[in-house]
C-alpha cells in the first residue's frame, strides 16, 4: 500500500492544534503506518526549501493551523496550496480567524505601537528600537516577515478543501478524518469540497442541559459571578452561551463537566453565516423579553449595557463579515508587495 | 413593451412581468415611469414590462391580466402605492387568471419614493432600485396555498360579570353553544354588589337579575360556576381547554333553598359579597338572586365534612342535598373561540399606610359603601358606621386612592371613581340630608352622557367638593381625622369625620396573570390584558380567536363593559359562523434539520404559535397561529426559522441589489 503524503503547516497559531494531534496517542499508531510525513515542524526539522523542491500536488493532504497574520503565513499558505492535493484548515484560527483575529479592529502599526512603544516595560528610546531587519553577519541580513493589517482565515488567502473547526479540534473529528484519509488511500474518494468535519446542527443539540420553555434574560452574568446550576441551560441562567449559533461536534466540553458557557470555537452552525450577529440578535430578543413596556428604551439599553466586551463575546473566534470585507480589500493592496 | 426573445430566469424558471403605475400624477410627476419600465426589461427573469395610468382601475387590472395570459407570466411586480392599499387587489386579479397570488410583489414607489422626494432624476433612480429588489425577491418566491382548518362552533367565556354575561347571551342568541366558566359560586360579578347605578340611579340588581336568570335558562348556555380554566392549547377554531370544577358539596337538583343548613351551621365568617361588613355561614348562598340558585359549602371555613366533627348541615337537610363525597371534576372541552371577561379587583389600600385602611374600621372602600346603601345589604340600606352602628354626621369621600400616582401606586386614571363617588355622595344626601358630605378630588373627570350633570346635582344638594388629596387619615378617639390642603385656596384643612369612604383604583383581577400565562394573551404595563390594537381591534388579542372584554382590559363602567361584551360576542360569532378558517401562508417554518432545540424562540412569539416537539427535540410553528411577524426568525441563532417568501437568501439578495453601488 502506498503511503499517503501528509504535511502539517501553520500560520499564527499557539501550538494547541499540534498538541491536539499529539494527544491522539494510540490513534496515531495506525496513522503512522499509512502516512509519510512531508513537513511538520513539531515532529522533525523539515525545511521549507525541501517543500519548495516538491512537485506541484505532490503532497496528498496538508493540515494548516492558524490564521494569516504575517506575510510569511500568506507565503506558506500559497506554497502548501500549490504542493497539496487537499488543503485542510485545521483548528478554529485557520477556519475562521480564531483568537488572533480579535486584533482586527486595529491596524498593524497600532498593534506594534501598543506593544513595543507604549508597552509598560519599554524604555523610552522611542520607536527606534523597533527593527524589522538586522545584519547578523557581515553582508548577511535577516528580515522579519511583515505584520499584516489584518488577521484572516486561511480561506481568505487560498482555496480551502475541508474545515476542521475547534480550539483545538477533538478526537471525534479525527475519527472522521482518519476515515477520510483511509477512504482516500483505498478508493481515491474524497468528501465534497467545503465539508466541515463536525456536527450538522448547532451546539444545544448535544448539550444535555434542561432547556426551560421560557428563556428570558433580565440580568446578564459573567462566568465568575455565578456557580451555574449544572443541569439547566446556561443561557436561561443569564450567561451568554454561544451554543445556539455554534456548530456542534466538540463533545460538550465547556457546557458539560466544565460548567462553562460555549464560547463558539466550533464556528458558525451550518446555516449560519455570521454567528456573532445571529447570537447578538438572539440575545437582544430574549433580553428583557415581555418586559419591554416596563423597562422602556432606557431600561433595555441599561440591560444590554451589562454585556461586557460584546466584540470579544460574540466574535471571539470568527471574524465579522464586514471587517473581513474591509480587511480583505486592504489586504489585496498589501499582498502585491508581500507575495510573488 | 414585451422583451421579446428574452427567456425566463435560468435559475428559477420565473417569467416576471413588471407593471409601473403612474397613479395619475402621484407617481409619474416625480418618477420617470417609462424609464423605470424600460430599465426593468434587462433584469433577470423579466420578460414583460409596461407602465399604465391607473393600474388599480378596471382597465388597468384587465391589462395586467391580459399580460399574464399572453406572456405566460408566473410572477409579477407591481410598482405602485403601498401594499396596504392594493396588494390584495392585484393578488386577486392575478389569481383570477390562474397565477398563484403569492407570486405578486408590490414595489412601493409612491409613499416610499415619489411622495417624499423632490429631485426627479434621483427619485427615478430610487424607484428603479426598489423595483430591482422586488424582482430579486420575486425570483425566489414560491407559490403558496393558504392553510385551512375546521371550526368548532362553540364559545368559551371566562368570567361571568356583566361583561361575560352579556357576551354569553349574545353568542347564545346567535345560535351557538356557549360554556360560561365562573370562579365564584355565583355569576354577576361586581355589578351584583352595587346598590344603584349612575347616572340613572336604577337599582343594580333589578337590571342585572333578569340577565342572570336568562343565563340560567338559556339552552345554549352551559354554566359552570365554582370553576377555573386550567389550561388552553390549540388555536383559533380548535382550542383545547381544561376546566376544573370544584365541588360545592350541595346537589343543585335536590336543594330546595329552605335555608335549614344555614340555621344550624356554627361557623360565622365575614361575607365577601358584603365587602366583609356582614356575616355569612360556612354553608351559604352569596345573595338571594344568585345563579345558579343553590347553596355552597365553603370547604375552607367548614369545621370538617366528617360526621365526627360537625356535619350539622347534612343532618338538617331534609332532601339530602348535601353530599360530602363530591370531588373536583376535570372537564376537557373544545372551543372555536374564547372570550376573557375576568373583570377587575380593587387596589389594596393597605399599601397606602397613611390612610389606615384596615386598622380603622370606619375607613371603608367604595364597594363596602355600596353595600351600606343597598336595601338588601347588612344595614338594610341605612348608612351606619361600622364601629358603633351610629349614623355618621360627617362623611368624607376620597377619590383617586392609588390612581394617578405614578411614583407610588398606579399611574392611570381609574375612570369611573369620580362618577360613582358623586353617586355615593348624592344618595347619602338623599337618605340623610343633614349629613355633612365632603369629597376630596384631584380633578373631576366625568365624561359620558349625563355624568357631568350628575356631579353638578350632587354639588347642588350641598356636597362640598374640595380640590386636594388628603396627606394623612388617622383615628383620634371617636373620630377619623383627615389632613389635606385645598389646592385651589392654598389653605390647610383638618376634617373630623365619622366615616371615610375611599375610591380605590380598579386593578386587574387576581387571576389575570395566570390566565395570561394559560392563554398567551399579553398584558400591558399595569397587568391588564392588552388588546391587539387600541383603536381598531379593541376586543381582540394578538392570539387569533382569543377575545377580551370589559374591565379585564382597563377600568370602565357598566355601559362600556356591556358594549364590549357584545363586541366580543360579535367577533366570536364571526369566527364561529365561518364554514372553514383560512390563514395566510406567509408564515414562518422550522427547518427540522437545523433546529438545535435551544428553545430560545419558545416564549417569544406574540401569537403563541411556537411549541416544542419533545420527541423530535425541535420547535414547531403552527401555521394557523403564526402571523409572520418575524420575531422568532431574528431570535433563532441557528437560522433554523425561515419566513416563507422572505427567506434569508431573499433578504440577502435584496440587500445586495439595493447596495450594489455602495459596495463597489
Ligand atoms: C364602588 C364601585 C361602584 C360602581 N358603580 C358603578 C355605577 O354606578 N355605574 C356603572 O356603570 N359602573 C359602576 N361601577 C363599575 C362596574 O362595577 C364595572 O364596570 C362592571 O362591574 C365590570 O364588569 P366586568 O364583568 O367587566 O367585571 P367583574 O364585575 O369584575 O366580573 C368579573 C367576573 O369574572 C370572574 N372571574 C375572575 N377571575 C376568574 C377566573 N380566573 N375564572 C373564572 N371567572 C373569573 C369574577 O369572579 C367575576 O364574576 C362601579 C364600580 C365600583 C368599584
Ligand atoms: S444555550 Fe448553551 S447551555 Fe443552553 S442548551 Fe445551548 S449549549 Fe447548552
Ligand atoms: S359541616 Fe361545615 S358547613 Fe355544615 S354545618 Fe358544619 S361547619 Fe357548617
Ligand atoms: S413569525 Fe412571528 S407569529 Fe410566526 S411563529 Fe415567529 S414569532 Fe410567531
Ligand atoms: S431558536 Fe431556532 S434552533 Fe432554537 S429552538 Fe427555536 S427554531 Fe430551534
Amino acid at each position: 500500500m502506498t503511503k499517503i503524503k501528509l504535511a502539517v503547516a501553520a500560520g499564527s497559531y499557539c501550538g494547541g492544534c499540534d498538541m491536539s494531534i499529539i494527544d491522539l496517542n494510540e490513534l496515531l499508531i495506525p496513522i503512522d503506518e499509512v502516512i509519510e510525513l512531508q513537513y511538520w515542524q513539531l515532529a522533525a526539522d523539515f525545511k521549507i526549501k525541501d517543500v519548495k523542491a516538491l512537485k506541484d500536488n505532490e503532497i496528498d493532504i496538508t493540515l494548516y493551523h492558524g490564521p494569516i497574520r504575517t506575510s510569511e503565513h500568506a507565503e506558506l499558505a500559497h506554497l502548501f496550496r500549490k504542493k497539496s492535493k487537499v488543503l485542510i484548515a485545521y483548528g478554529a484560527c485557520s477556519c475562521f480567524g480564531g483568537i488572533p483575529q480579535l486584533a482586527n479592529p486595529f491596524t498593524a502599526s497600532e498593534l506594534l505601537d501598543e506593544t513595543y512603544v507604549h508597552g509598560y516595560n519599554m524604555d523610552d528610546s522611542g520607536p527606534n528600537h523597533m527593527r524589522t531587519s538586522s545584519e547578523y553577519k557581515k553582508g548577511r541580513k535577516m528580515t522579519l516577515p511583515k505584520l499584516l493589517d489584518s488577521c484572516l482565515p486561511l480561506s481568505s488567502e487560498v482555496d480551502v478543501d475541508y474545515y476542521v473547526p475547534g480550539c483545538p479540534p477533538v478526537r471525534d473529528q479525527w475519527l472522521v478524518l482518519i476515515d477520510i484519509i483511509t477512504n482516500f488511500i483505498k478508493n481515491g474518494e474524497l468528501p465534497p469540497k467545503g465539508t466541515v468535519v463536525a456536527g450538522d446542527k448547532a451546539r444545544c443539540e448535544e448539550c444535555g442541559r434542561e432547556k426551560p420553555d421560557e428563556i428570558v434574560i433580565n440580568k446578564f452574568l459573567r462566568p465568575y459571578e455565578i456557580n451555574p446550576d449544572p443541569e439547566k441551560c446556561l443561557l436561561a441562567q443569564g450567561l451568554i452561551c454561544m451554543g445556539p449559533a455554534t456548530r456542534a461536534g466538540c463533545g460538550n466540553q465547556c457546557t458539560g463537566d466544565a460548567n462553562m458557557p460555549c464560547r463558539g470555537c466550533f464556528g458558525p452552525a451550518p446555516e449560519v453565516d455570521e454567528p456573532g450577529l445571529k447570537m447578538l440578535s438572539a440575545i437582544a430578543s430574549i433580553a428583557g423579553a415581555k418586559k419591554e413596556g416596563e423597562l422602556g428604551e432606557e431600561g433595555l439599553k441599561k440591560l444590554m449595557d451589562q454585556v461586557v466586551d460584546p466584540f470579544g463575546t460574540f466574535y471571539r473566534f470568527a471574524v465579522p463579515q464586514i471587517l473581513m470585507h474591509i480587511k480583505q480589500k486592504k489586504a489585496k493592496e498589501e499582498k502585491s508587495d508581500s507575495v510573488k | 413593451m414585451t422583451a421579446d426573445g428574452k427567456k425566463s430566469s435560468k435559475t428559477t424558471n420565473k417569467r416576471i412581468g413588471v407593471f409601473v403605475c403612474h397613479c395619475g400624477k402621484n407617481i409619474a410627476e416625480m418618477v420617470d415611469v417609462k424609464k423605470a419600465a424600460d430599465v426593468s426589461k434587462d433584469l433577470e427573469g423579466v420578460v414583460f414590462t409596461t407602465h399604465s395610468n391607473y393600474l388599480c382601475s378596471e382597465p388597468g387590472q384587465k391589462e395586467l391580466q391580459e399580460a399574464i395570459k399572453t406572456s405566460k407570466l408566473n410572477a409579477i411586480v407591481c410598482a405602485c402605492c403601498s401594499p396596504t392599499l392594493h396588494e390584495e387587489t392585484f393578488r386577486s386579479a392575478a389569481e383570477n387568471v390562474g397565477m398563484n397570488k403569492y407570486e405578486v410583489e408590490i414595489a412601493n414607489i409612491r409613499e416610499k419614493c415619489s411622495w417624499v422626494h423632490t429631485n426627479r432624476e434621483k427619485a427615478t433612480e430610487k424607484a428603479i432600485k426598489i423595483i430591482e429588489t422586488k424582482v430579486e425577491k420575486a425570483l425566489l418566491n414560491e407559490p403558496l396555498t393558504p392553510a385551512s382548518v375546521e371550526v368548532n362552533r362553540t364559545c368559551l367565556i371566562i368570567g361571568a360579570g356583566i361583561t361575560g354575561i352579556q357576551a354569553a347571551l349574545d353568542v347564545a342568541d346567535a345560535g351557538f353553544k356557549v360554556t360560561l366558566v365562573e370562579k365564584s359560586p355565583t355569576i354577576g360579578g361586581h355589578m351584583a354588589q352595587l346598590a344603584s347605578t349612575f347616572p340613572t340611579l336604577d337599582c343594580s340588581q333589578c337590571i342585572l337579575s333578569p340577565k342572570m336568570s336568562a343565563i340560567a335558562h338559556n339552552e345554549n348556555i352551559n354554566l359552570i360556576t365554582n370553576a377555573e380554566v386550567t389550561s388552553v392549547s390549540g388555536f383559533v377554531g380548535n382550542f383545547k381547554v381544561e376546566i376544573k370544577e370544584y365541588p360545592r358539596y350541595v346537589d343543585p337538583d335536590k336543594c330546595t333553598l329552605c335555608d335549614d343548613c344555614v340555621k344550624v351551621c356554627p361557623v360565622v365568617v365575614p361575607a365577601e359579597f358584603e365587602g366583609g361588613l356582614g356575616p355569612r355561614k360556612a354553608i351559604y348562598m352569596p345573595f338571594p338572586q344568585a345563579v345558579p340558585s343553590v347553596y355552597t359549602l365553603d370547604i375552607d371555613n367548614c369545621l370538617g365534612i366528617h360526621p365526627l366533627i360537625c356535619s350539622k348541615c347534612r343532618d338538617a337537610c331534609g332532601p339530602e342535598a348535601i353530599d360530602y363525597d363530591m370531588v373536583t371534576k376535570i372537564k376537557n372541552m373544545e372551543f372555536g373561540s374564547i372570550i376573557i371577561a375576568t373583570g377587575f379587583d380593587l387596589y389594596d389600600i393597605s399599601k397606602i399606610q397613611e390612610y389606615e385602611f384596615g386598622t380603622d374600621v370606619d375607613v371603608i372602600d367604595g364597594i363596602q359603601f355600596e353595600r351600606l346603601l343597598s336595601s338588601s345589604g347588612p344595614t338594610s340600606g341605612v348608612v351606619l358606621r361600622p364601629s358603633d352602628h351610629k349614623k355618621p354626621e360627617t362623611v368624607v369621600f376620597v377619590q383617586c386612592v392609588g390612581s394617578r400616582d405614578p411614583e407610588h401606586h398606579m399611574a392611570y386614571c381609574s375612570k369611573i371613581c369620580c362618577t360613582y363617588t358623586g353617586k355615593h355622595a348624592l344618595l347619602l344626601k338623599d337618605l340623610a340630608p343633614d349629613t355633612e358630605v365632603y369629597v376630596f378630588y384631584i380633578d373631576i373627570r366625568a365624561a359620558g352622557r349625563g355624568y357631568e350633570e350628575f356631579i353638578q346635582r350632587a354639588q347642588e344638594k350641598g356636597v362640598i367638593y374640595i380640590r386636594g388629596k388628603p396627606s394623612k387619615i388617622f383615628r383620634d378617639g371617636d373620630k377619623t381625622i383627615i389632613w389635606a390642603a385645598n389646592t385651589l385656596t392654598g389653605e390647610r384643612l383638618e376634617v373630623e369625620a365619622d366615616l371615610v369612604v375611599l375610591a380605590p383604583a380598579m386593578i386587574p383581577s387576581f387571576d389575570t396573570k395566570s390566565i395570561s400565562l394559560i392563554t398567551k394573551c399579553s398584558l400591558d404595563e399595569y397587568g391588564f390584558f392588552k388588546e391587539a390594537h387600541m383603536k381598531l381591534k379593541p376586543v381582540e388579542s394578538l392570539v387569533s380567536g382569543l377575545l377580551v372584554a370589559g374591565t379585564a382590559l382597563s377600568p370602565k363602567d357598566i355601559p362600556e363593559s356591556v358594549a364590549q361584551g357584545s363586541a366580543a360576542a360579535a367577533k366570536a360569532i364571526s369566527i364561529l359562523s365561518q364554514p372553514k378558517l383560512y390563514h395566510e401562508p406567509l408564515v414562518s417554518t422550522v427547518d427540522e434539520d437545523k433546529c438545535c432545540g435551544c428553545k430560545v424562540c419558545q416564549s417569544l412569539c406574540p401569537y403563541g404559535a411556537i411549541t416544542f416537539d419533545d420527541a423530535n427535540k425541535t420547535s414547531v410553528v403552527n401555521e394557523i397561529l403564526c402571523e409572520g411577524c418575524g420575531t422568532c426568525v431574528s431570535a433563532c441563532a441557528s437560522q433554523a426559522l425561515i419566513l416563507k417568501n422572505l427567506t434569508h437568501k431573499q433578504m440577502e439578495k435584496m440587500i445586495h441589489v439595493a447596495l450594489k453601488e455602495e459596495a463597489k
